[in-house]
């Protein structure tokens, strides 16, 4: 958990918009067309800069906060906090748990081979030892299932963080300082979303040789994180505006701490919801990789090569696109889950 | 039948009154509102042609449906047994089976008026083989006398404009002069590039392409490029094969899945290209309105000959190990559905026995027999690297299923689930420049389908040293010997003995391994009865009747 | 404002340069295209030579692109190898695709917020759960097969729709392909949309507007939905692109012969004119899009202001 640093006493960067006095009546001024309360809005904002100063003052005394509390209580810590009490969260952590546990040892669930198929069980439905049938090339589909972890799981996770990771940095610091940052950053995800994914996988993963996972992952993040860049540059631009950062500001936080202590924790929610989803979408598309001869190349079990072999063939054999597909949706539940505790952590009007 | 035509002047009232175009038939050749009588139109799904619709510069399956309704050539292949039948040709002499006379019937005309004459054909035949004109089947008249002068391979100064191997001797006579014997020749013009082209073609020929004009039993009555091809059929055609319909409606389709739930839902009338992942629902879903039926068109897996690894002596025993770890019978039942048949020769069954087809000329190399398949790869000297890998486009045709079959059943046959892999490479034009620059390193996918039915077109083109589609290099002094004995050779059953004496010297050197005939499946629905495959696995467009 | 649309409409310029030559590049980069042109045999080398010639693909490549970028500016976009201008591609294909995408994106809006918004004000509630499991399905299932089921269902068994979209493509024929096209892009904008209610919810002017006695309806699509929508118009302001240029799968299903395939198709057979022709004008989309989502950002929040 990043500690918030200490702040330096520094005269604000720009002069604050007027803060007409007023009665505290909303924390912000967004509804036009209820003039009397816009107009008076900005007063909500000087409570919340008391505090602001308050809790500017208190770590002077010493790098940790010398005051009565030992524990510095920090934002992300009560998240932190809450995040262990809450059900939801634990129960998703467990099934993601389960995925790495089965990801790194899949022998210890499936004895069997997921390569070794036999075409003349083509297509069969469930049958002892077999629960799930066998696929279109008469291979076993629990096997296939339990084996596919690994790769999926593999590439989602890592594409997901690298591209949430390299978007939110790059969006949120456009967001963030805006001008010319700004204008080149937002001009270069302009370029990249021009590039389509069909090209950019010929080309870039044509030129790899690479057999292992890593080059993919690569190419989902080069090509997924301008889309995430843009949500998170709005998600800081609208946040920005809340009073308590303008107070912030007003008291001289240095942009380091507005950005970690203010900005972060109000702007991450919708990172968190397109990450989640965009999570399976990247195990599909790791499929779409392979189907073009670009991606993985055979022998590679993973979900997305069976979903989309097995998706030929829905109207015989719709087994095989179940369990693989249920395998996918269960993964992106867990992680849409796990968003959701982590987003309601950060939320301190939830508390 | 008068119902039916109650009923769809029914149909064409609420049309017009939403509307839309036309009404099939209002104009198209004297219509009188019977839709049993011949005029009946019917649709059947087409893809987008690669080329303009020249027809020295098409060569692919989709244009030549166009222009097989569209063109009739001195030759003509019988829909059913694809003996080549003189159409347009009254007679083909020749003395020495290197100079031939022609003489073209008269009475036949181009849809616009001009006469079919022996100029036609000459005039069209040197603007396919010129250079300048970059018709991607020139090399279909490199057996014509004078073709290394308008169509220099190495690269040098095209020096003549026309081939002087043709010469208009008459109106309706021309001669035709060989650069070496070839006895089957006269079989193979009828293939689509050797059609006769109207004086229109070359004094305005932007407009001809926008609405080719040609000779056959339909016209173009409309052409957007992209989407639909309308083909009416020509009342003033003189020929005894004329249209049994109205015309054809071709739409493209962007994928054959589409055009298969189309004929599901009513909306089309033919499918000539069933998806692979419907065959099995096929029977279920059209019963007897789906029809399967052997076409000349050969799969097979060729060998790198330029890979040291490949190459070298003793790697014989590998490949045909390889070719026996294949289970085709049950790679045909499973994945293709019975639209394969498993091979045992390099030929293809349409050829009939009397052209060359000879079953189970393969013997034991291509029979499924996993023990001696792994005994034959170990005194080979095993695999080379330990893994074959079988290169496939990716992009088109689903290559993907069968080529992961073959692999499981060599994998099975070897125990080990690691020996045989699927190498899939993006495009097929990147297919195509690693195959043409010896680049491969693997066996890779291999198909041919047959340009004429002659047994020399299976083996010449693909397995002769340095021949034009022989991707493995593979070569052998021996079966050049005996390729260039059967050409000469005007007995035809001796010709074909020859020639498959030659198959003989492949098959012990397995020079490839054949996998499976392929056949031409197509569905139809019920407004329409007749329908036919031709061998080469278009449909018989005029011999269809709508109901 | 002025002065900032002006300035953002000066910068497509370096942004069209720089994408048209990444593309033009990129096709390059993949090979010789002449060899995908002969089928399943070798073309012979010296038809092979003159077709490079006709397409100018013997020069470097930064003459071919200079070339390209005069023509362009002329309105001479070059010719697919099938011998079709360019132009006329686009003209045939994109109309079809435009139509599509704002069937796509009137799905997006109307059920995706309305999903969303309910999803938002009713958390862990059954409805919530429901549409939770919607958006799983839509995840893991591919489109093709959801597009596939809906062909034959609606299609085939039911005779609802015609399962292939006609050549001119009106509007009540891509309802379905529309849909089918929405599908993920709903999940996204559905999830985005209940995750900025559920926060803003408790947000003080809501709570403000409530004390007042405004009517539940106003509060919510004034005040609620309002403030809760940039993330929402930021995700369709990415998407607009991606569903005209990307909608391969469902334009395949449905025989829509619109941008995504033929931009599929030119890729395949990297034909430089029509990918680069198409990914230009996709480019001049994405920028027209992600402008006007930067301004609606200030309709939407009057407290953001473009200098």
């Amino acid at each position: 958990m990043p500690e918030p640093t200490p702040p330096e006493p520094t005269p604000p960067e720009r002069p604050l918009p007027s803060m007409p006095p007023g009665p505290h009546l909303s924390g912000g001024g967004r509804a036009p067309e209820d003039g009397a309360i816009a107009a008076t809005g900005m007063g909500g904002a000087m409570d919340l800069a008391t505090q602001e100063a308050d809790s500017l003052r208190k770590p002077l005394g010493g790098p940790d906060g010398s005051g009565p509390q030992d524990k510095p209580r920090s934002l992300w810590s009560d998240a932190w906090r809450d995040l262990r009490r809450n059900p939801v969260f634990i129960i998703s952590g467990l099934v993601i748990l389960f995925l790495i546990v089965i990801s790194l040892w899949p022998s210890v669930i499936a004895s069997g081979n997921p390569l070794k198929c036999d075409l003349a069980k083509s297509q069969e439905g469930s049958q002892p030892g077999h629960p799930f049938g066998y696929n279109g090339q008469g291979c076993d589909v629990y096997t296939r299932t339990v084996y596919g972890a690994r790769v999926s799981v593999t590439v989602g996770v890592c594409a997901t963080l690298g591209v949430a990771i390299l978007g939110s940095v790059l969006g949120g610091l456009a967001g963030f300082f805006g001008g010319a940052w700004d204008a080149v950053l937002s001009r270069i995800t302009d370029i990249f979303f021009a590039i389509p994914v069909v090209l950019g996988g010929l080309v870039l993963l044509s030129v790899v040789t690479s057999s292992t996972i890593w080059p993919v992952i690569g190419f989902m993040v080069l090509l997924g994180w301008p889309q995430i860049s843009r949500i998170a540059r709005g998600s800081v631009i609208t946040t920005k505006q809340n009073d308590y950062v303008q107070a912030a500001r007003a008291l001289g936080a240095s942009n380091s701490r507005m950005l970690l202590r203010h900005i972060t924790p109000n702007a991450i929610a919708p990172v968190i919801v397109v990450a989640t989803i965009a999570l399976g979408t990247y195990i599909s598309l790791e499929a779409t990789l392979s189907f073009l001869g670009v991606g993985l190349k055979p022998p590679t079990v993973s979900w997305g090569i069976d979903i989309s072999s097995a998706s030929q063939y829905i109207r015989t054999a719709p087994h095989a696109l179940l369990w693989p597909a249920g395998a996918l949706a269960v993964t992106v539940l867990a992680f849409i889950m796990l968003g959701d505790a982590v987003r309601d952590a950060l939320d301190p009007k939830l508390r | 039948m008068r119902g039916a035509t109650h009923a769809r002047w029914a149909v064409c009232a609420t049309a017009v009154a939403l509307a839309a175009t036309a009404c099939g038939g209002g104009g198209d050749g004297g219509d009188s509102g019977g839709s049993g009588d011949g005029s009946g139109i019917l649709s059947s799904s087409w893809g987008d042609p690669q080329n303009p619709l020249e027809p020295a510069n098409t060569n692919e399956v989709q244009g030549g449906k166009v222009l097989d309704m569209l063109f009739r050539g001195l030759k003509r292949y019988d829909p059913k047994t694809g003996e080549a039948k003189d159409m347009l040709a009254e007679k083909i002499d020749t003395s020495d089976s290197q100079n031939f006379t022609v003489t073209v019937k008269s009475g036949w005309t181009f849809s616009n008026g001009e006469a079919v004459s022996a100029k036609s054909f000459v005039d069209a035949w040197n603007y396919g083989a010129s250079l300048k004109n970059n018709q991607k089947n020139a090399y279909f008249f490199g057996y014509i006398d004078g073709y290394d002068k308008v169509h220099p391979e190495d690269g040098g100064k095209q020096s003549a404009q026309t081939l002087s191997g043709l010469k208009v001797t008459g109106d309706n006579t021309f001669t035709i002069k060989l650069n070496q014997k070839f006895s089957t020749f006269p079989d193979t013009l009828g293939y689509a590039a050797f059609a006769p082209l109207p004086q229109a073609f070359f004094d305005d020929h932007a407009a001809w392409l926008k609405k080719p004009v040609g000779n056959g039993p339909y016209t173009i009555d409309s052409y957007a490029k992209g989407s639909a091809m309308k083909m009416r059929t020509w009342d003033k055609y003189p020929g005894d094969d004329k249209a049994q319909n109205g015309g054809v409606d071709l739409k493209v389709y962007t994928d054959n899945n589409t055009a298969y739930t189309d004929l599901m839902a009513g909306n089309l009338d033919l499918v000539d290209d069933v998806p692979a992942a419907q065959l099995k629902n096929a029977k279920s879903d059209l019963g007897d309105r789906y029809i399967n039926t052997p076409a000349g068109i050969i799969q097979t897996l060729a060998f790198p000959f330029y890979d040291k690894n490949w190459g070298k002596d003793g790697m014989e025993k590998v490949r045909t190990g390889l070719s026996m770890a294949i289970n085709r019978e049950q790679i045909t039942e499973t994945i293709f559905q019975k639209t394969r048949t498993p091979a045992s020769d390099w030929t293809s069954p349409v050829l009939g026995e009397a052209g060359g087809f000879k079953e189970g000329l393969c013997g034991d190399a291509c029979e499924y027999d996993p023990d001696q398949a792994k005994k034959m790869i170990e005194e080979g000297g095993g695999l080379p690297g330990g893994q074959v890998k079988i290169s496939y486009n990716a992009d088109t045709g689903s290559h993907k299923e069968w080529v992961d079959a073959v692999c499981n059943s060599v994998n099975n046959a070897l125990d080990n689930d690691k020996a045989c892999v699927g190498n899939p490479v993006g495009t097929f034009a990147d297919f195509r420049n690693q195959i043409t620059q010896s680049k491969m390193s693997g066996p890779f996918r291999a198909g041919w389908q047959m340009d004429y039915p002659l047994i020399q077109n299976f083996l010449q083109p693909l397995y002769y040293t340095n021949a034009s589609s022989n991707d493995g290099k593979w070569t052998s002094k021996e079966f050049d010997g005996l390729v260039d004995k059967a050409n000469a050779e005007t007995d035809q059953a001796k010709a074909v003995g020859l020639f498959q004496d030659a198959e003989k010297v492949l098959r012990d050197d397995m020079g490839a391994i054949p996998l499976w005939y392929q056949n031409g499946s197509a569905g139809y629905s019920d407004r329409i009865s007749n329908v036919a495959l031709n061998p080469f696995s278009l449909p018989v467009y005029n011999e269809i009747k709508v109901n | 404002m002025g002065r900032y649309v002006i300035r953002r409409l000066l910068q497509m310029i370096p942004v069209f340069i720089g994408a048209t030559l990444l593309i033009f590049l990129m096709v390059n980069v993949m090979g010789d295209p002449i060899a995908g042109l002969c089928g399943d045999r070798q073309c012979d080398p010296a038809t092979a030579t003159q077709l490079r010639k006709e397409f100018g693909l013997d020069k470097p490549v930064w003459q071919q692109y200079a070339t390209y970028m005069g023509n362009v500016f002329t309105g001479d976009f070059g010719t697919a190898f099938n011998g079709q201008a360019v132009t006329e591609l686009m003209s045939t294909a994109f109309p079809v695709t435009i139509r599509l995408t704002i069937v796509a994106i009137l799905f997006e809006v109307v059920i995706g917020i309305a999903l969303g918004v309910v999803t938002g004000l009713r958390r862990g509630r059954p409805v919530d759960t429901g549409v939770l499991l919607i958006t799983l399905v839509v995840i893991s299932v591919p489109t093709f097969v959801t597009g596939l089921l809906l062909q034959l269902l609606l299609g085939v068994k039911w005779g609802w729709i015609s399962p292939s979209v006609s050549s001119e493509a009106p509007f009540d024929e891509l309802i379905v392909p529309g849909l089918v096209l929405a599908s993920v892009s709903l999940a996204y904008v559905t999830r985005l949309t209940r995750t900025s209610i559920a926060e803003n919810r408790r947000a003080d002017y809501v709570r403000t507007a409530i004390a007042k006695g405004l009517p539940r309806r106003r509060v919510i699509t004034r005040h609620l939905l309002r403030n809760s929508l940039i993330p929402v118009v930021t995700f369709i302001g990415t998407d607009i692109g991606a569903l005209m240029g990307g909608a391969i799968v469902t334009e395949r299903i449905f025989n829509i012969h619109g941008v995504g395939f033929q931009l599929y198709q030119g890729i395949l057979r990297q034909n430089t004119q029509t990918v680069v022709g198409f990914v230009t004008v996709l480019v001049l989309v994405f920028l027209v899009a992600n402008l006007l989502v930067d301004l609606l950002y200030a309709v939407l929040d009057p407290r953001i202001r473009y200098a």
